[in-house]
Protein backbone atom coordinates (compact mmCIF):
# COMPACT_ATOMS: atom_id res chain seq x y z
CA UNK A 1 0.00 0.00 0.00
CA UNK A 2 2.55 2.21 0.94
CA UNK A 3 4.45 1.49 -1.94
CA UNK A 4 1.69 2.26 -4.02
CA UNK A 5 1.14 5.65 -2.78
CA UNK A 6 5.16 6.26 -3.26
CA UNK A 7 5.23 4.91 -6.73
CA UNK A 8 2.01 7.37 -7.53
CA UNK A 9 3.63 10.50 -6.23
CA UNK A 10 6.90 9.78 -8.12
CA UNK A 11 4.85 9.43 -11.71
CA UNK A 12 2.89 12.92 -10.30
CA UNK A 13 6.39 14.65 -9.19
CA UNK A 14 6.99 16.91 -12.13
CA UNK A 15 3.61 17.64 -12.86
CA UNK A 16 2.98 18.68 -9.60
CA UNK A 17 5.54 20.78 -9.04
CA UNK A 18 4.54 22.21 -12.36
CA UNK A 19 1.88 23.09 -10.77
CA UNK A 20 2.97 24.54 -7.23
CA UNK A 21 5.57 26.54 -9.36
CA UNK A 22 2.48 28.19 -11.86
CA UNK A 23 -0.28 27.73 -10.46
CA UNK A 24 -0.67 27.74 -6.66
CA UNK A 25 2.26 29.49 -5.56
CA UNK A 26 1.80 32.35 -7.86
CA UNK A 27 -1.75 32.53 -6.79
CA UNK A 28 -1.15 33.81 -2.94
CA UNK A 29 2.24 35.40 -4.58
CA UNK A 30 0.27 37.77 -6.03
CA UNK A 31 -2.03 38.40 -3.47
CA UNK A 32 0.77 39.20 -1.39
CA UNK A 33 2.52 41.28 -4.15
CA UNK A 34 -0.21 43.36 -4.29
CA UNK A 35 0.54 44.42 -0.51
CA UNK A 36 4.48 44.76 -1.17
CA UNK A 37 6.72 47.15 -2.16
CA UNK A 38 9.43 45.26 -4.86
CA UNK A 39 12.31 46.78 -5.84
CA UNK A 40 14.74 44.68 -6.44
CA UNK A 41 16.94 46.48 -4.58
CA UNK A 42 16.10 45.30 -1.42
CA UNK A 43 13.72 42.40 -0.79
CA UNK A 44 10.00 43.61 -0.99
CA UNK A 45 8.49 44.68 1.60
CA UNK A 46 5.13 45.19 3.29
CA UNK A 47 3.10 48.50 2.38
CA UNK A 48 -0.25 48.05 3.49
CA UNK A 49 -2.64 48.94 0.96
CA UNK A 50 -0.47 51.34 -0.54
CA UNK A 51 -0.68 50.14 -4.08
CA UNK A 52 -4.52 49.90 -3.96
CA UNK A 53 -4.47 53.47 -2.92
CA UNK A 54 -1.83 54.62 -5.72
CA UNK A 55 -4.49 52.37 -8.25
CA UNK A 56 -7.90 53.97 -7.67
CA UNK A 57 -6.13 57.21 -7.98
CA UNK A 58 -4.57 56.34 -10.93
CA UNK A 59 -6.81 58.34 -13.31
CA UNK A 60 -5.86 55.50 -16.01
CA UNK A 61 -7.38 52.14 -13.83
CA UNK A 62 -10.36 53.96 -14.43
CA UNK A 63 -9.72 54.41 -18.07
CA UNK A 64 -8.45 50.95 -18.45
CA UNK A 65 -11.60 48.86 -16.73
CA UNK A 66 -13.91 51.49 -18.90
CA UNK A 67 -11.96 50.53 -22.17
CA UNK A 68 -12.19 46.81 -21.16
CA UNK A 69 -15.75 46.58 -20.43
CA UNK A 70 -16.63 48.46 -23.67
CA UNK A 71 -14.38 46.31 -25.19
CA UNK A 72 -16.05 43.45 -23.68
CA UNK A 73 -19.35 44.90 -24.28
CA UNK A 74 -19.23 45.31 -27.94
CA UNK A 75 -17.39 41.73 -28.61
CA UNK A 76 -20.35 40.07 -26.91
CA UNK A 77 -22.61 41.70 -29.12
CA UNK A 78 -20.55 40.11 -32.21
CA UNK A 79 -18.87 37.51 -30.82
CA UNK A 80 -22.38 36.30 -29.59
CA UNK A 81 -24.94 37.10 -32.32
CA UNK A 82 -22.62 36.46 -35.37
CA UNK A 83 -21.31 33.01 -34.34
CA UNK A 84 -24.69 31.51 -33.76
CA UNK A 85 -26.47 33.34 -37.12
CA UNK A 86 -23.26 31.57 -38.96
CA UNK A 87 -23.77 28.32 -37.20
CA UNK A 88 -27.72 27.90 -37.65
CA UNK A 89 -27.21 29.08 -41.33
CA UNK A 90 -24.26 26.59 -41.80
CA UNK A 91 -26.14 23.67 -40.07
CA UNK A 92 -29.26 24.38 -42.95
CA UNK A 93 -27.06 24.06 -46.29
CA UNK A 94 -26.99 21.05 -47.43
CA UNK A 95 -23.80 21.61 -49.23
CA UNK A 96 -20.23 22.37 -48.95
CA UNK A 97 -20.26 21.96 -45.41
CA UNK A 98 -16.52 20.43 -45.14
CA UNK A 99 -15.59 24.12 -46.35
CA UNK A 100 -17.32 26.40 -44.50
CA UNK A 101 -16.07 24.53 -41.79
CA UNK A 102 -12.33 24.67 -42.58
CA UNK A 103 -13.10 28.16 -43.81
CA UNK A 104 -14.56 29.71 -40.52
CA UNK A 105 -11.99 28.01 -37.93
CA UNK A 106 -9.00 29.57 -40.48
CA UNK A 107 -8.54 32.77 -38.98
CA UNK A 108 -8.72 30.74 -35.30
CA UNK A 109 -5.37 28.50 -36.77
CA UNK A 110 -3.31 32.10 -37.66
CA UNK A 111 -0.94 33.32 -34.57
CA UNK A 112 -3.04 36.32 -32.94
CA UNK A 113 0.47 38.31 -33.80
CA UNK A 114 -0.23 37.29 -37.77
CA UNK A 115 -3.96 38.40 -37.52
CA UNK A 116 -2.99 41.84 -35.78
CA UNK A 117 -0.38 42.50 -38.25
CA UNK A 118 -2.57 41.60 -41.31
CA UNK A 119 -5.21 43.93 -39.97
CA UNK A 120 -2.98 46.86 -39.78
CA UNK A 121 -2.11 47.00 -42.80
CA UNK A 122 -5.66 46.52 -43.77
CA UNK A 123 -6.93 49.61 -41.94
CA UNK A 124 -3.93 51.65 -43.09
CA UNK A 125 -5.14 54.84 -42.99
CA UNK A 126 -3.10 56.01 -46.50
CA UNK A 127 -3.40 52.92 -49.25
CA UNK A 128 -5.02 50.30 -46.85
CA UNK A 129 -7.28 48.12 -48.28
CA UNK A 130 -10.52 48.74 -46.25
CA UNK A 131 -10.16 52.93 -47.08
CA UNK A 132 -9.33 51.59 -51.07
CA UNK A 133 -12.72 49.45 -50.78
CA UNK A 134 -15.04 52.35 -48.87
CA UNK A 135 -13.85 54.99 -51.35
CA UNK A 136 -13.83 52.72 -54.26
CA UNK A 137 -17.79 52.44 -54.12
CA UNK A 138 -18.25 56.47 -52.86
CA UNK A 139 -18.06 55.52 -49.02
CA UNK A 140 -16.43 57.92 -46.45
CA UNK A 141 -13.04 56.48 -45.02
CA UNK A 142 -12.35 55.85 -41.74
CA UNK A 143 -8.84 56.52 -39.43
CA UNK A 144 -9.38 53.23 -38.22
CA UNK A 145 -7.36 52.46 -35.42
CA UNK A 146 -5.77 56.17 -34.93
CA UNK A 147 -9.03 58.10 -33.98
CA UNK A 148 -10.75 57.74 -30.41
CA UNK A 149 -13.80 57.46 -31.99
CA UNK A 150 -13.17 53.90 -33.99
CA UNK A 151 -10.49 52.66 -32.05
CA UNK A 152 -11.67 50.10 -29.64
CA UNK A 153 -14.40 49.50 -32.33
CA UNK A 154 -11.37 48.53 -34.87
CA UNK A 155 -10.07 46.72 -32.06
CA UNK A 156 -13.15 44.36 -31.51
CA UNK A 157 -13.23 43.91 -34.95
CA UNK A 158 -10.08 42.31 -35.89
CA UNK A 159 -10.36 40.31 -32.68
CA UNK A 160 -14.05 38.85 -33.11
CA UNK A 161 -12.53 37.99 -36.95
CA UNK A 162 -9.94 35.86 -35.31
CA UNK A 163 -11.80 33.97 -32.83
CA UNK A 164 -15.34 33.79 -33.92
CA UNK A 165 -15.15 30.23 -35.83
CA UNK A 166 -14.34 28.43 -32.40
CA UNK A 167 -17.87 29.39 -30.87
CA UNK A 168 -19.55 29.11 -34.25
CA UNK A 169 -18.03 25.34 -34.15
CA UNK A 170 -19.24 25.05 -31.01
CA UNK A 171 -23.06 25.79 -32.12
CA UNK A 172 -22.55 23.79 -34.99
CA UNK A 173 -21.90 20.95 -32.85
CA UNK A 174 -24.58 21.92 -30.36
CA UNK A 175 -27.24 22.30 -33.13
CA UNK A 176 -25.96 19.02 -34.70
CA UNK A 177 -27.28 17.14 -31.44
CA UNK A 178 -30.76 18.68 -31.36
CA UNK A 179 -33.45 15.43 -32.15
CA UNK A 180 -34.74 15.91 -35.64
CA UNK A 181 -38.46 14.84 -34.05
CA UNK A 182 -38.71 18.17 -32.41
CA UNK A 183 -38.48 20.00 -35.52
CA UNK A 184 -40.78 17.49 -37.00
CA UNK A 185 -43.36 17.64 -34.15
CA UNK A 186 -43.49 21.51 -34.39
CA UNK A 187 -43.69 21.10 -38.04
CA UNK A 188 -46.75 18.65 -37.78
CA UNK A 189 -48.48 21.24 -35.52
CA UNK A 190 -48.05 24.07 -38.12
CA UNK A 191 -45.03 25.78 -36.94
CA UNK A 192 -43.20 28.38 -39.22
CA UNK A 193 -39.78 28.57 -39.92
CA UNK A 194 -39.13 31.44 -37.38
CA UNK A 195 -41.52 29.81 -34.80
CA UNK A 196 -38.97 26.60 -35.24
CA UNK A 197 -36.23 28.18 -34.76
CA UNK A 198 -37.65 30.54 -31.37
CA UNK A 199 -39.34 27.47 -29.87
CA UNK A 200 -36.92 24.46 -30.76
CA UNK A 201 -33.74 25.37 -31.89
CA UNK A 202 -33.00 28.48 -29.21
CA UNK A 203 -34.56 26.60 -25.88
CA UNK A 204 -32.43 23.44 -27.23
CA UNK A 205 -28.88 25.90 -27.25
CA UNK A 206 -29.93 27.74 -24.09
CA UNK A 207 -27.22 26.05 -21.84
CA UNK A 208 -24.32 25.77 -24.56
CA UNK A 209 -25.09 30.16 -25.18
CA UNK A 210 -24.99 30.72 -21.56
CA UNK A 211 -22.13 28.96 -21.35
CA UNK A 212 -20.01 30.60 -24.54
CA UNK A 213 -21.20 34.16 -23.12
CA UNK A 214 -18.90 33.35 -19.51
CA UNK A 215 -16.60 32.22 -21.99
CA UNK A 216 -16.38 35.08 -24.02
CA UNK A 217 -16.85 37.23 -21.03
CA UNK A 218 -13.85 35.98 -19.51
CA UNK A 219 -11.54 35.73 -22.96
CA UNK A 220 -12.53 39.04 -23.84
CA UNK A 221 -11.85 41.11 -20.48
CA UNK A 222 -8.11 39.79 -20.82
CA UNK A 223 -7.76 41.17 -24.20
CA UNK A 224 -3.85 42.18 -24.37
CA UNK A 225 -2.29 41.60 -28.13
CA UNK A 226 -4.75 43.90 -30.20
CA UNK A 227 -4.58 47.12 -27.88
CA UNK A 228 -0.52 46.21 -27.63
CA UNK A 229 0.33 46.02 -31.25
CA UNK A 230 -2.35 47.72 -32.85
CA UNK A 231 -2.48 51.20 -30.96
CA UNK A 232 0.49 50.64 -28.58
CA UNK A 233 0.86 50.96 -24.48
CA UNK A 234 -0.08 54.52 -24.23
CA UNK A 235 -3.24 55.45 -26.12
CA UNK A 236 -6.14 56.26 -23.64
CA UNK A 237 -8.11 55.73 -26.05
CA UNK A 238 -7.22 51.55 -26.07
CA UNK A 239 -5.79 50.99 -23.04
CA UNK A 240 -6.88 48.12 -21.54
CA UNK A 241 -6.52 46.04 -18.03
CA UNK A 242 -3.85 43.71 -19.34
CA UNK A 243 -1.95 46.57 -21.70
CA UNK A 244 -2.06 48.51 -17.82
CA UNK A 245 -0.66 45.49 -16.34
CA UNK A 246 2.08 45.16 -18.43
CA UNK A 247 2.34 48.95 -18.36
CA UNK A 248 3.02 49.00 -14.68
CA UNK A 249 5.11 46.28 -14.54
CA UNK A 250 7.50 46.55 -17.33
CA UNK A 251 7.53 49.59 -18.67
CA UNK A 252 7.33 53.18 -17.51
CA UNK A 253 6.84 52.70 -13.43
CA UNK A 254 8.45 48.85 -13.30
CA UNK A 255 6.56 48.62 -10.32
CA UNK A 256 5.50 44.92 -9.77
CA UNK A 257 3.18 45.56 -6.28
CA UNK A 258 1.16 48.03 -8.78
CA UNK A 259 0.74 45.66 -11.66
CA UNK A 260 0.05 42.67 -9.01
CA UNK A 261 -2.92 45.02 -7.14
CA UNK A 262 -4.02 45.81 -10.57
CA UNK A 263 -4.08 41.43 -11.76
CA UNK A 264 -6.14 41.16 -8.58
CA UNK A 265 -8.82 43.61 -9.23
CA UNK A 266 -9.15 41.45 -12.50
CA UNK A 267 -8.89 38.41 -11.16
CA UNK A 268 -11.79 39.05 -8.28
CA UNK A 269 -14.19 39.99 -11.12
CA UNK A 270 -13.14 37.29 -13.58
CA UNK A 271 -13.10 34.77 -10.69
CA UNK A 272 -17.26 35.62 -10.39
CA UNK A 273 -17.57 34.52 -14.22
CA UNK A 274 -15.51 31.58 -13.63
CA UNK A 275 -16.86 30.36 -10.36
CA UNK A 276 -20.34 30.23 -12.18
CA UNK A 277 -18.75 28.54 -15.47
CA UNK A 278 -17.51 25.96 -13.71
CA UNK A 279 -20.74 25.70 -11.15
CA UNK A 280 -23.07 25.47 -14.69
CA UNK A 281 -20.50 22.59 -16.60
CA UNK A 282 -19.90 20.32 -13.35
CA UNK A 283 -24.17 20.16 -12.71
CA UNK A 284 -24.21 19.55 -16.15
CA UNK A 285 -22.24 16.60 -16.17
CA UNK A 286 -23.61 14.90 -13.06
CA UNK B 1 -29.99 14.58 -40.63
CA UNK B 2 -33.39 16.36 -39.78
CA UNK B 3 -32.72 19.93 -39.09
CA UNK B 4 -34.63 23.57 -38.70
CA UNK B 5 -36.07 23.69 -42.50
CA UNK B 6 -37.51 20.10 -43.94
CA UNK B 7 -35.63 18.51 -46.98
CA UNK B 8 -39.34 19.58 -48.43
CA UNK B 9 -39.52 22.93 -47.99
CA UNK B 10 -35.68 22.74 -49.50
CA UNK B 11 -36.86 21.25 -52.87
CA UNK B 12 -39.68 23.42 -52.91
CA UNK B 13 -37.93 27.16 -52.61
CA UNK B 14 -34.75 25.56 -54.78
CA UNK B 15 -33.80 28.49 -56.18
CA UNK B 16 -33.94 30.39 -53.15
CA UNK B 17 -31.63 28.24 -51.47
CA UNK B 18 -29.25 28.20 -54.05
CA UNK B 19 -28.93 31.56 -53.85
CA UNK B 20 -28.24 31.55 -49.86
CA UNK B 21 -25.92 29.25 -50.91
CA UNK B 22 -23.64 30.86 -53.17
CA UNK B 23 -23.79 34.53 -51.17
CA UNK B 24 -22.96 32.14 -48.61
CA UNK B 25 -19.91 30.69 -50.32
CA UNK B 26 -18.98 33.91 -51.26
CA UNK B 27 -19.27 36.48 -48.07
CA UNK B 28 -17.01 33.16 -46.38
CA UNK B 29 -14.58 32.97 -49.05
CA UNK B 30 -14.22 37.04 -48.80
CA UNK B 31 -14.32 37.21 -45.08
CA UNK B 32 -12.58 34.69 -44.09
CA UNK B 33 -9.81 33.10 -47.16
CA UNK B 34 -9.68 36.52 -49.20
CA UNK B 35 -7.49 38.01 -46.05
CA UNK B 36 -4.81 34.90 -46.20
CA UNK B 37 -4.58 35.39 -49.70
CA UNK B 38 -4.27 38.77 -49.59
CA UNK B 39 -1.52 38.05 -47.09
CA UNK B 40 0.39 35.14 -49.17
CA UNK B 41 0.07 37.74 -52.50
CA UNK B 42 1.03 40.18 -51.00
CA UNK B 43 4.26 38.94 -50.07
CA UNK B 44 4.83 38.14 -53.74
CA UNK B 45 4.57 41.78 -54.77
CA UNK B 46 7.48 44.28 -54.86
CA UNK B 47 7.13 47.31 -52.80
CA UNK B 48 6.51 49.43 -54.85
CA UNK B 49 3.67 47.83 -56.27
CA UNK B 50 2.32 47.52 -52.70
CA UNK B 51 2.77 51.07 -51.82
CA UNK B 52 0.19 52.32 -54.96
CA UNK B 53 -2.71 53.56 -53.99
CA UNK B 54 -4.85 51.05 -55.88
CA UNK B 55 -4.04 47.56 -54.81
CA UNK B 56 -3.88 44.60 -57.33
CA UNK B 57 -5.76 41.43 -57.08
CA UNK B 58 -2.83 39.72 -58.88
CA UNK B 59 1.06 40.32 -58.44
CA UNK B 60 2.15 41.97 -61.50
CA UNK B 61 5.47 40.11 -61.35
CA UNK B 62 5.63 37.66 -58.63
CA UNK B 63 8.77 37.68 -56.66
CA UNK B 64 9.12 34.90 -54.45
CA UNK B 65 12.66 36.85 -53.44
CA UNK B 66 10.67 37.83 -50.73
CA UNK B 67 10.35 34.69 -48.94
CA UNK B 68 13.93 34.38 -49.26
CA UNK B 69 14.86 37.45 -47.98
CA UNK B 70 12.48 37.52 -45.13
CA UNK B 71 13.67 33.97 -44.01
CA UNK B 72 17.51 35.24 -43.92
CA UNK B 73 18.04 38.24 -43.82
CA UNK B 74 14.80 39.05 -41.29
CA UNK B 75 16.57 36.09 -39.57
CA UNK B 76 12.93 34.35 -39.39
CA UNK B 77 14.86 31.23 -39.80
CA UNK B 78 16.00 31.51 -36.08
CA UNK B 79 12.99 32.27 -34.82
CA UNK B 80 11.31 29.80 -36.91
CA UNK B 81 13.75 27.00 -35.48
CA UNK B 82 13.29 28.72 -32.03
CA UNK B 83 9.32 28.06 -32.36
CA UNK B 84 9.33 24.99 -33.88
CA UNK B 85 12.10 23.50 -30.51
CA UNK B 86 9.54 25.29 -28.01
CA UNK B 87 6.96 23.79 -29.53
CA UNK B 88 8.08 20.44 -29.84
CA UNK B 89 9.68 20.46 -25.97
CA UNK B 90 6.97 22.08 -24.58
CA UNK B 91 4.70 18.92 -26.26
CA UNK B 92 7.28 15.91 -24.75
CA UNK B 93 7.03 17.69 -21.38
CA UNK B 94 3.13 18.10 -21.65
CA UNK B 95 2.65 14.48 -22.67
CA UNK B 96 5.44 12.98 -20.47
CA UNK B 97 4.13 15.09 -17.17
CA UNK B 98 0.24 14.76 -17.57
CA UNK B 99 -0.02 11.82 -18.58
CA UNK B 100 2.07 10.39 -15.79
CA UNK B 101 0.12 12.53 -13.30
CA UNK B 102 -3.57 11.45 -14.89
CA UNK B 103 -2.64 7.77 -14.83
CA UNK B 104 -1.12 8.26 -11.38
CA UNK B 105 -4.24 9.96 -10.38
CA UNK B 106 -6.57 7.51 -12.33
CA UNK B 107 -5.21 3.89 -12.00
CA UNK B 108 -2.86 4.04 -9.08
CA UNK B 109 -5.27 6.37 -6.81
CA UNK B 110 -2.89 7.21 -4.35
CA UNK B 111 -4.12 8.79 -1.02
CA UNK B 112 -5.15 12.20 -1.66
CA UNK B 113 -5.30 11.76 -5.02
CA UNK B 114 -8.45 13.84 -5.13
CA UNK B 115 -7.26 16.82 -2.87
CA UNK B 116 -4.83 17.09 -5.68
CA UNK B 117 -7.01 16.87 -8.56
CA UNK B 118 -9.29 19.43 -7.11
CA UNK B 119 -6.72 21.54 -6.31
CA UNK B 120 -5.40 21.36 -10.31
CA UNK B 121 -9.31 22.04 -11.59
CA UNK B 122 -9.65 25.01 -9.00
CA UNK B 123 -6.84 26.53 -11.24
CA UNK B 124 -8.69 26.35 -14.15
CA UNK B 125 -10.55 29.40 -12.44
CA UNK B 126 -7.36 31.30 -12.48
CA UNK B 127 -6.78 33.23 -15.72
CA UNK B 128 -3.54 33.11 -17.00
CA UNK B 129 -3.49 36.93 -16.52
CA UNK B 130 -4.01 37.19 -12.76
CA UNK B 131 -0.94 35.35 -12.62
CA UNK B 132 1.42 36.79 -15.11
CA UNK B 133 3.20 38.93 -12.49
CA UNK B 134 4.06 36.21 -9.55
CA UNK B 135 4.08 33.90 -12.45
CA UNK B 136 6.81 35.90 -14.40
CA UNK B 137 8.87 36.49 -10.89
CA UNK B 138 9.03 33.25 -10.30
CA UNK B 139 10.28 32.28 -13.79
CA UNK B 140 13.21 35.21 -13.02
CA UNK B 141 13.76 33.57 -9.89
CA UNK B 142 12.73 29.87 -8.82
CA UNK B 143 11.95 29.44 -5.82
CA UNK B 144 14.09 27.03 -3.59
CA UNK B 145 16.10 26.88 -6.57
CA UNK B 146 17.36 30.50 -7.24
CA UNK B 147 17.94 29.98 -11.08
CA UNK B 148 16.84 32.40 -13.31
CA UNK B 149 14.85 30.56 -16.23
CA UNK B 150 14.06 33.94 -18.32
CA UNK B 151 15.38 33.58 -21.73
CA UNK B 152 15.36 29.74 -21.79
CA UNK B 153 13.28 27.37 -23.07
CA UNK B 154 12.31 26.16 -19.55
CA UNK B 155 10.34 29.09 -18.86
CA UNK B 156 7.99 28.04 -21.61
CA UNK B 157 7.91 24.14 -21.49
CA UNK B 158 7.02 24.05 -17.20
CA UNK B 159 4.09 26.30 -17.45
CA UNK B 160 2.69 24.69 -19.93
CA UNK B 161 2.17 21.39 -18.01
CA UNK B 162 0.53 23.15 -15.46
CA UNK B 163 -2.63 22.92 -17.72
CA UNK B 164 -5.63 21.16 -15.65
CA UNK B 165 -7.45 20.81 -18.71
CA UNK B 166 -5.12 18.41 -19.95
CA UNK B 167 -4.57 16.21 -17.24
CA UNK B 168 -8.73 16.66 -16.66
CA UNK B 169 -9.04 15.36 -19.92
CA UNK B 170 -6.33 12.48 -19.92
CA UNK B 171 -7.69 10.85 -16.42
CA UNK B 172 -11.37 10.71 -17.86
CA UNK B 173 -10.09 8.70 -20.63
CA UNK B 174 -8.12 6.51 -18.26
CA UNK B 175 -11.13 5.72 -16.13
CA UNK B 176 -13.18 4.53 -18.76
CA UNK B 177 -10.50 1.60 -19.52
CA UNK B 178 -11.52 -1.53 -17.88
CA UNK B 179 -9.64 -2.40 -14.60
CA UNK B 180 -9.94 -5.94 -15.55
CA UNK B 181 -7.38 -5.35 -18.55
CA UNK B 182 -4.86 -3.51 -16.30
CA UNK B 183 -4.94 -6.71 -13.40
CA UNK B 184 -4.41 -9.23 -16.31
CA UNK B 185 -1.37 -7.57 -17.89
CA UNK B 186 -0.42 -7.15 -14.27
CA UNK B 187 -0.82 -11.26 -13.57
CA UNK B 188 1.15 -11.79 -16.22
CA UNK B 189 3.95 -10.09 -14.69
CA UNK B 190 3.77 -6.26 -16.12
CA UNK B 191 4.87 -3.42 -13.97
CA UNK B 192 2.93 -0.28 -13.73
CA UNK B 193 5.26 1.56 -16.27
CA UNK B 194 5.00 -1.26 -18.26
CA UNK B 195 1.22 -1.30 -17.76
CA UNK B 196 0.65 2.15 -18.90
CA UNK B 197 3.11 1.80 -21.49
CA UNK B 198 2.01 -1.54 -23.47
CA UNK B 199 -1.49 -1.31 -22.24
CA UNK B 200 -2.95 2.11 -21.66
CA UNK B 201 -1.22 4.08 -24.15
CA UNK B 202 -2.01 1.90 -27.04
CA UNK B 203 -5.25 2.23 -26.05
CA UNK B 204 -5.37 5.88 -25.84
CA UNK B 205 -4.12 7.31 -28.57
CA UNK B 206 -7.41 9.72 -29.53
CA UNK B 207 -6.96 11.24 -26.63
CA UNK B 208 -3.18 11.84 -26.73
CA UNK B 209 -3.40 12.85 -30.43
CA UNK B 210 -5.89 15.50 -29.53
CA UNK B 211 -3.52 16.49 -26.11
CA UNK B 212 -0.58 16.78 -28.90
CA UNK B 213 -1.91 19.13 -31.14
CA UNK B 214 -3.30 21.59 -28.81
CA UNK B 215 -0.07 21.55 -26.71
CA UNK B 216 1.79 22.32 -29.93
CA UNK B 217 -0.92 24.88 -31.11
CA UNK B 218 -0.98 26.60 -27.72
CA UNK B 219 2.85 27.20 -27.58
CA UNK B 220 2.93 28.35 -31.15
CA UNK B 221 0.11 30.68 -30.77
CA UNK B 222 1.10 32.04 -27.38
CA UNK B 223 1.89 36.00 -27.54
CA UNK B 224 2.05 37.67 -24.11
CA UNK B 225 4.05 35.42 -22.10
CA UNK B 226 6.71 34.21 -24.19
CA UNK B 227 6.65 38.18 -24.69
CA UNK B 228 7.79 38.41 -20.99
CA UNK B 229 9.91 35.59 -20.43
CA UNK B 230 12.00 35.91 -23.15
CA UNK B 231 13.10 39.87 -23.58
CA UNK B 232 16.52 38.33 -25.37
CA UNK B 233 15.79 38.86 -29.35
CA UNK B 234 18.39 35.34 -29.95
CA UNK B 235 16.09 33.91 -27.67
CA UNK B 236 12.70 34.50 -29.07
CA UNK B 237 9.51 32.98 -30.52
CA UNK B 238 8.44 34.38 -34.54
CA UNK B 239 5.49 35.94 -32.68
CA UNK B 240 7.27 38.04 -30.25
CA UNK B 241 10.01 38.83 -32.76
CA UNK B 242 7.28 39.66 -35.83
CA UNK B 243 5.86 42.40 -33.11
CA UNK B 244 9.41 44.09 -32.13
CA UNK B 245 10.49 44.21 -36.37
CA UNK B 246 7.04 45.76 -36.82
CA UNK B 247 7.47 48.10 -34.01
CA UNK B 248 10.83 49.34 -34.22
CA UNK B 249 12.99 48.66 -37.43
CA UNK B 250 12.24 49.52 -40.88
CA UNK B 251 11.41 46.16 -42.01
CA UNK B 252 9.79 46.64 -46.23
CA UNK B 253 6.07 45.65 -46.08
CA UNK B 254 6.67 42.53 -48.86
CA UNK B 255 9.06 40.94 -46.03
CA UNK B 256 7.14 41.18 -43.12
CA UNK B 257 4.18 39.97 -44.97
CA UNK B 258 6.40 36.86 -46.03
CA UNK B 259 7.62 36.54 -42.10
CA UNK B 260 3.65 36.27 -41.38
CA UNK B 261 3.27 33.34 -44.11
CA UNK B 262 6.16 31.80 -42.89
CA UNK B 263 4.63 32.18 -38.94
CA UNK B 264 1.19 30.81 -39.97
CA UNK B 265 2.34 27.41 -42.32
CA UNK B 266 2.82 25.40 -39.59
CA UNK B 267 -0.66 26.27 -37.77
CA UNK B 268 -2.16 25.81 -41.17
CA UNK B 269 -1.08 22.40 -42.20
CA UNK B 270 -1.46 21.27 -38.76
CA UNK B 271 -4.84 22.30 -39.25
CA UNK B 272 -5.81 20.64 -42.36
CA UNK B 273 -4.00 17.46 -41.75
CA UNK B 274 -5.80 17.38 -38.45
CA UNK B 275 -8.72 18.96 -38.95
CA UNK B 276 -11.31 16.37 -37.84
CA UNK B 277 -9.23 16.16 -34.29
CA UNK B 278 -9.10 19.85 -33.67
CA UNK B 279 -13.00 20.44 -34.37
CA UNK B 280 -14.08 16.92 -32.19
CA UNK B 281 -12.03 18.30 -29.70
CA UNK B 282 -13.23 21.31 -29.51
CA UNK B 283 -17.16 20.01 -29.49
CA UNK B 284 -16.24 17.90 -26.54
CA UNK B 285 -14.23 20.80 -24.87
CA UNK B 286 -17.61 22.72 -25.10
CA UNK B 287 -19.67 20.26 -23.89
CA UNK B 288 -17.17 19.17 -21.46
CA UNK B 289 -15.82 22.38 -20.21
Amino acid sequence: MIGDNLLAYAFMAGGLACFALFSWYPLIRGIMLSFQQVNFVTDPYWVGTENYVALFEDPLFWTAWRNTLVFSGIALVFGYLVPLFLAILMNELRHLKGFFRVAVYLPVMLPPIVVVLLWRYFYDPGNGLFNTVLSAVGLPTSQWTQSSGTALFSLVLVSTWANLGGATLMYLAGLQSIPGELYEAAELDGASVWQRLRHVTIPQLRFLMLVLLLLQVIATMQVFIEPYQLTGTTNPDTITVMVLIYRYAFTVNNDFGLAAAMSVTLFVVLAAFSAVYLRLTRSQES
Amino acid sequence: MRTLISETEIRRHRALYLAVLGAVTIAFTLAFLFPVYWMVTGALKSPVELAQPTPTLIPERFRPESYADAWNRMDIARYFGNTVFYAFGGWLFVLVLDVAVAYALSKLRPVLGNVILGGMLASLMLPASALLIPAYLTVADVPLLGVNLLNTPWALWLPAVANAFNIYVLKRFFDQIPNDLLDAAAIDGAGRLRVLWSVVLPLSRPVLGVVSIFAIIGIWKDFLWPLLVLPEPAAQTLSVALSRLSLTSQVPLNMMLAGLVIASIPMIVIFLIFQRSIIGGLSAGAMKG
